[in-house]
Formats: structure tokens, C-alpha cells, sequence
């Protein structure tokens, strides 16, 4: 029962019991309010994947943001200029992949401080997007919702899961896949030995360099996901600044979720609730709060969450070192 | 971050930075052709309107005068093993101080209504910044998220502030009164006041790095935190010092911006001047006399922007296009150079402390 009783059960059974409670009062409202959550959570829980794919294996990314901005830009505007929004998925996923690309190239061959690497990729992506961005340009549509069939029937989770777009639905693959991966697998041994003490990993036969290419081009093309679902699903368009520091907020979460995509994704819901219902009580005039503080509320939480969880938690040992082979 | 022992001003100091712009402008050029316009024509008027004429250089140094000190705040910061990304919310509410005391206090002569509306400035810079500080110091968390976060969160308060409480009386535009004649800096041989001020300051920065006692702690923090405590400083009390100071400095830019250039407070206004500053401060290599160059670069090239996009039709975010590429061309090749952590400690490292 103790062990049952952590902070971290306690907390998501209070948000459960919340809405258990908030359902029983007004079913259809709460519905459609946890429904909106899930499509807020979705993006940040992907971009959180990122972090962790890359922190794993010792690599610190703090180009997320950067990433997310670029691929969804470049989904928006190859959807535009092909009338495709396929296409436009397609070349999100890529120009993801890409930016990982660059990141390894930087952190790991070049050996450069990771954090600065990552602020070049933000700093190139607000450059390029805003640079190429030309206002009035439209899609062709949005990825449309696809219904599961039975499972959407289901009071309150069928609605909530089981009525999204496709991306959604492959978001959600990914993140548990991710878990799987990491936890299960060999590859996710070896990527953790990596991010925890590489040199024990180099003499095992593991190639850490590699690896790290690897999987930081994968949490790019997660990335790209990320950035097409936010401009192909939910939204539907694109502006300079578009993602409104999503990427920050996800290293966040990543911290809080201790560097485990269920942990991650668990946090990134909790965000999601928040913000779904700050606007629900602001649609309502339940209370007048000025839109700037529902803005702001994201933010506030992400800097509480990190005072609360920060010194706490470990992250992967060797995460911000570039590995030095030793000469013997 | 390794610094090779005052041999700071060889060849390769200078040529890498040349040979990046270079290469930034070529490739932004290309971009620019594909686009459909014409990047020489472009790029000649970017550069007589700004460096063409006094008239023009006079206005580049005002354009690089707030970036001079965000640039500024951003290399104290780096020399203290901190990044302090959030520059720009720090200078908004050094503007917003400095704009309310601007044009509040009545009746003062300027000598004592000056310093006190750039008091206002620096002191809520250097409020924002010492909250990033402490909780970096105190509850380890990393000082790149947290100014990020409040970054945004200052942008949404500011904006809330003068909606419904600073907004000018009978105003549609959200926007503050102006501030008094005597808050405003004066025009010095047909440059702004501002400018001199921010050379001073980088002067004196780099003077307190290298001959002074505070100076000695930031370093020896930023390049080896336990080897500081174990020199007996209190690496907790100048963690929060270094943010607050480098905070203090960007809102003495918002509040220079303010009395020299805007003369009132509007959230649009000082959009990005924060972040050209790190760019500013990487380019400089975080050496407080090295900044002055890159600002002065990225000063000219906003300066002439509009100019440019009136005569070649290029938007004016080509300089945010090229400010990208030339940063990442000049790190690329320093492989070897400042930012390698060669066996030294990272300028930033993990999450934890």
C-alpha cells in the first residue's frame, strides 16, 4: 500500500478523480474538454519523445523548439505549394530527421557545446522560417478526423481517443512504441548504456557514435511528426513563431516525466488539462481572467513544475559530454 | 569554456568571422535569386543606406546601441557558465519600468529624472534575471528553460499591464503616455546618448572581468564550479549575482531603448533585441569588447532592412536569415577553438548543476 501511495500515483489519481467528478456533473462539457486536453498534450508529449530519444543516449537537445518550428513550417508550405498534404507530411518528417542530423554533426563529431549547438538550430530555424514564410498562403485541408469505429462509442474514452486525426493516432503509436523500444529491446539497452556511461558501452562493442547518429536523427523525424501535426491536424496553418515555445515546455515535461516517454506523456496530459480548462472557464465567464493570463499559464506551470521536480530527479549520466575515445 | 590566455586578437579571430559572413551572404543570396529577387541590388542598398553615408552610420550605431548591451548581458552571463537566453524579457521590463517612471514623474529636472527612470530599468532586469538565478542556484533548474518560460511570461504581463492599467488615457492603441522631456536622452555630435553609454558600459565589463576580485569569481564559476567551492566562493550567491547582473544590463538596454528611441512604452516595440543578443555575444566569443563589432554588423543590416525591402523587395527578415547563418558558419569552423569542450567543462553541461 506504501508503495502504491507515491507522489507521482497520488497525483494522477487526483487528476482522475477531478474529471471522474467534473464528468458526473456535466458529462458532454467535460468530454469535450479532456477531448481538446489530448490534442493539446499530443505535440508536447511528441516533442518530449524527442528530448528523450536524444538525453538517453547522452545527447541534450535544446533545439526541439527549432526543430518543431522548421517542420512544421515545411509541412504547411510543401502541402501549399503541391496541394498535398502527403507530400507536406512527408517533408516535415524529413526536414526533422535533417535538423537531428545537423544536431549529431555538431555534438558529436564536432564536439561543440550542445546546448549552443541547439540554440544555432533555434536560432537558424526562426531565420529560415521567417525569412521564407509569405503570408496568405492556404492547404488544401487538414488531415481529416477518422473515427474509430465500436471503440468511439465508448462514454467519454471513445470520444477522447478514439476521434482524431490519423497523425494522432500515429503520435500515440510512437510514444508507447517508444517505451516499448527503450525498455525492452536492445537497441534500448544499448542506447541507455550509451547515455549513462558510454565508455562501458564502447568496450561491450557498441558503437557510441553511431548510435547517438542514430538516434538523434529519429527524435528529428519524431520531431518532424510533431511539427506536421501541429500545422496538417490541428491547426491548419502557419505563422512566424508558430509554436510558441512547445519545444521548451517539452523539455520540461521530459524532466518531470523522469526521461520516461509514459512519465512524459502522463505530464504532457496534465498540461493539456489545465490549458483545456483555463479556456473552458474563460468561454464560460465562470470567472473573468484576462486572456494574457491563460496565455501565460503554460509557462508559470512549466517553471513550478521544474523548481518542484528539478533537483530531484537524475538524468542520464553522461547526457552534455561529447565522448573521447581513449587512446590505450 | 576555454580561452586561450589573452592571445585573443590573432588572425584567425578575425578571419573566421569574415570568411563567415561571406559564406552567410553567398548562401542567403542563392535563397534570395531562388525567390525571384535580386540579391546584389539587395545587398547594395543594405549597405549604403547603412554605412553609406554619416547620416546612415549614425543611425546603424543607434540600431546597435540596445544590441551592444543585450549582447552585453548575455557574454556576463556566458562568462559565469550561464546562458541567459532570456535577454529579451529582461529588457522588456526594463523598458516597462523605465517607460512608468519616464512618464510619471513630473517636474524633476533631467539630471535627477534620468538616472531615476534608468534605475527603474535596470532594477526590474535585474529582478527577472536574479529569478532565474536563484532557482538555477537553488532548486537546479537549468537557467536555459526557466528564461525562456519567463521570457514569455513577462511578454503576456507586460501586455497585460498596459491594457488595463498603464494604458495612455483616452488611447486605442495598447501603448503607455509618453515619457517627460526630461526623461529623454539627449543627441551627442549627432549620435544617440545611448551609444556611449553602452561602450562605457562594455569597457568597464571587460575592465571588472579582468582586474577585479568579482570578476576572478565569475570566471573561475563559470569554467569549474567545484573547483571554485573548493577555492572557498560561494558558487550559489554568484550564480544568482551573475543573473542578476546580466539581467540588470538588459534592462538598462529596454530603459536606453526607452529614453533614447521610443520615448514611451508599446509591447511591439524591442521585439528581438533580447535575442539578436545572444547571437551578438556567440559571434563576440562572450568577450565584452568583442560584441561591438558583430552589433554594430547587425545594427547596419537592420538599419537599412526597410530600405532594402522598399528598393530590392526582399524581406527584412533576410537579416534574421543571415544573422543565423553567419553564427552557424563562424561556430562551424571552431571545431578546434573556443566552443570544443577540449577535456574542460562545457559552457552549460546537463540539467542538473
Amino acid at each position: 500500500m506504501k508503495e502504491f501511495l507515491t507522489k507521482r500515483n497520488s497525483f494522477i489519481g487526483i487528476i482522475v478523480l477531478a474529471t471522474a467528478f467534473l464528468y458526473s456533473k456535466d458529462g458532454s462539457i467535460t468530454t469535450s474538454v479532456v477531448s481538446t486536453a489530448t490534442a493539446f498534450a499530443l505535440p508536447l508529449a511528441l516533442a518530449a519523445m524527442v528530448g528523450i530519444m536524444c538525453e538517453r543516449t547522452g545527447i541534450v537537445n535544446i533545439g526541439i523548439e527549432g526543430t518543431l518550428l522548421t517542420s512544421a513550417f515545411a509541412a504547411f508550405f510543401v502541402s501549399s505549394l503541391t496541394s498535398n498534404i502527403l507530400l507536406g507530411f512527408a517533408a516535415s518528417v524529413a526536414v526533422g530527421s535533417l535538423l537531428g542530423l545537423l544536431l549529431a554533426v555538431m555534438s558529436v563529431s564536432w564536439k561543440m557545446d550542445q546546448i549552443i549547438a541547439g540554440t544555432i538550430i533555434n536560432i537558424l530555424a526562426t531565420g529560415l522560417t521567417s525569412f521564407l514564410y509569405v503570408q496568405g498562403r492556404t492547404i488544401p485541408s487538414t488531415f481529416p478526423e477518422y473515427d474509430i469505429p465500436k471503440l468511439k462509442d465508448i462514454p467519454f474514452f471513445g470520444p477522447v481517443l478514439f476521434m482524431h486525426g490519423p497523425l494522432f493516432y500515429f503520435g500515440i503509436f510512437v510514444i508507447l512504441s517508444l517505451y516499448v523500444a527503450l525498455f525492452k529491446t536492445t537497441w534500448g539497452l544499448r542506447s541507455r548504456a550509451v547515455g549513462e556511461h558510454p565508455s562501458s558501452a564502447d568496450t561491450a562493442g557498441v558503437s557510441v557514435a553511431r548510435l547517438r547518429y542514430i538516434n538523434v536523427a529519429i527524435a528529428g523525424a519524431i520531431g518532424g511528426l510533431a511539427g506536421a501535426f501541429l500545422s496538417l491536424e490541428l491547426v491548419g496553418s502557419f505563422e512566424r513563431g508558430f509554436t510558441a515555445g512547445k519545444g521548451f515546455t517539452a523539455l520540461a515535461l521530459m524532466i518531470f516525466g523522469r526521461w520516461n516517454p509514459l512519465g512524459a506523456l502522463a505530464a504532457a496530459m496534465f498540461f493539456g488539462m489545465t490549458q483545456a480548462y483555463a479556456n473552458q472557464l474563460m468561454i464560460d465567464q465562470v470567472v473573468q481572467i484576462p486572456t494574457q493570463f491563460i496565455t501565460i499559464l503554460p509557462y508559470i506551470l512549466t517553471i513550478i513544475v521544474l523548481a518542484i521536480s528539478a533537483g530531484k530527479v537524475r538524468a542520464p549520466a553522461a547526457e552534455g559530454q561529447p565522448y573521447e575515445k581513449e587512446n590505450a | 569554456m576555454t580561452q586561450t590566455k589573452k592571445k585573443s586578437f590573432d588572425v584567425g579571430n578575425w578571419l573566421i568571422p569574415m570568411i563567415a559572413v561571406l559564406i552567410a551572404m553567398t548562401i542567403a543570396g542563392i535563397m534570395m535569386k531562388i525567390q525571384g529577387a535580386d540579391p546584389f541590388s539587395a545587398y547594395k542598398t543594405l549597405f549604403t543606406t547603412s554605412f553609406g553615408s554619416v547620416k546612415g552610420f549614425s543611425a546603424t550605431l543607434g540600431k546597435a546601441t540596445p544590441l551592444v548591451i543585450s549582447g552585453l548581458a548575455v557574454t556576463i552571463g556566458l562568462r559565469a557558465g550561464l546562458f541567459n537566453i532570456g535577454a529579451q524579457g529582461q529588457l522588456i521590463s526594463g523598458a516597462l519600468g523605465t517607460a512608468w517612471a519616464g512618464y510619471t514623474f513630473t517636474g524633476l529636472p533631467a539630471i535627477i529624472h534620468l538616472p531615476i527612470a534608468i534605475l527603474f530599468g535596470v532594477f526590474f532586469g535585474a529582478f527577472v534575471g536574479s529569478i532565474a538565478g536563484a532557482l538555477k542556484a537553488y532548486r537546479g533548474v537549468h537557467e536555459v528553460i526557466t528564461t525562456i518560460m519567463l521570457n514569455s511570461i513577462i511578454m503576456g504581463l507586460s501586455d497585460y499591464l498596459v491594457v488595463y492599467h498603464f494604458r495612455e488615457p483616452g488611447q486605442l492603441l495598447t501603448r503607455t503616455s509618453e515619457i517627460q522631456k526630461s526623461a529623454r536622452l539627449p543627441i551627442l555630435f549627432g549620435l544617440p546618448f545611448g551609444f556611449f553609454i553602452a561602450i562605457a558600459l562594455a569597457i568597464l565589463a571587460w575592465w571588472v572581468m579582468a582586474n577585479t576580485t568579482s570578476g576572478f569569481r565569475f570566471e573561475t564559476v563559470g569554467r569549474n564550479k567545484f573547483a571554485a567551492w573548493y577555492a572557498g566562493i560561494s558558487v550559489k550567491r554568484t550564480l544568482v549575482t551573475a543573473m542578476m547582473i546580466s539581467g540588470g544590463i538588459a534592462g538598462l538596454g529596454g530603459a536606453i531603448e526607452t529614453l533614447g528611441v521610443t520615448y514611451r512604452f508599446e509591447p511591439a516595440f524591442n521585439a528581438g533585441l533580447g535575442f539578436d543578443g545572444i547571437t551578438i555575444a556567440l559571434l563576440g566569443r562572450a568577450h565584452p569588447l568583442g560584441i561591438i563589432p558583430g552589433a554594430i554588423l547587425i545594427g547596419g543590416m537592420r538599419a537599412g532592412a526597410s530600405n532594402m525591402q522598399f528598393v530590392a523587395g526582399v524581406a527584412t527578415e533576410l537579416v534574421d536569415l543571415l544573422m543565423a547563418l553567419i553564427l552557424f558558419f563562424v561556430t562551424a569552423p571552431l571545431v578546434t577553438r573556443f566552443f570544443k569542450n577540449s577535456g574542460s567543462k562545457a559552457v552549460t553541461g546537463g540539467w542538473g548543476n
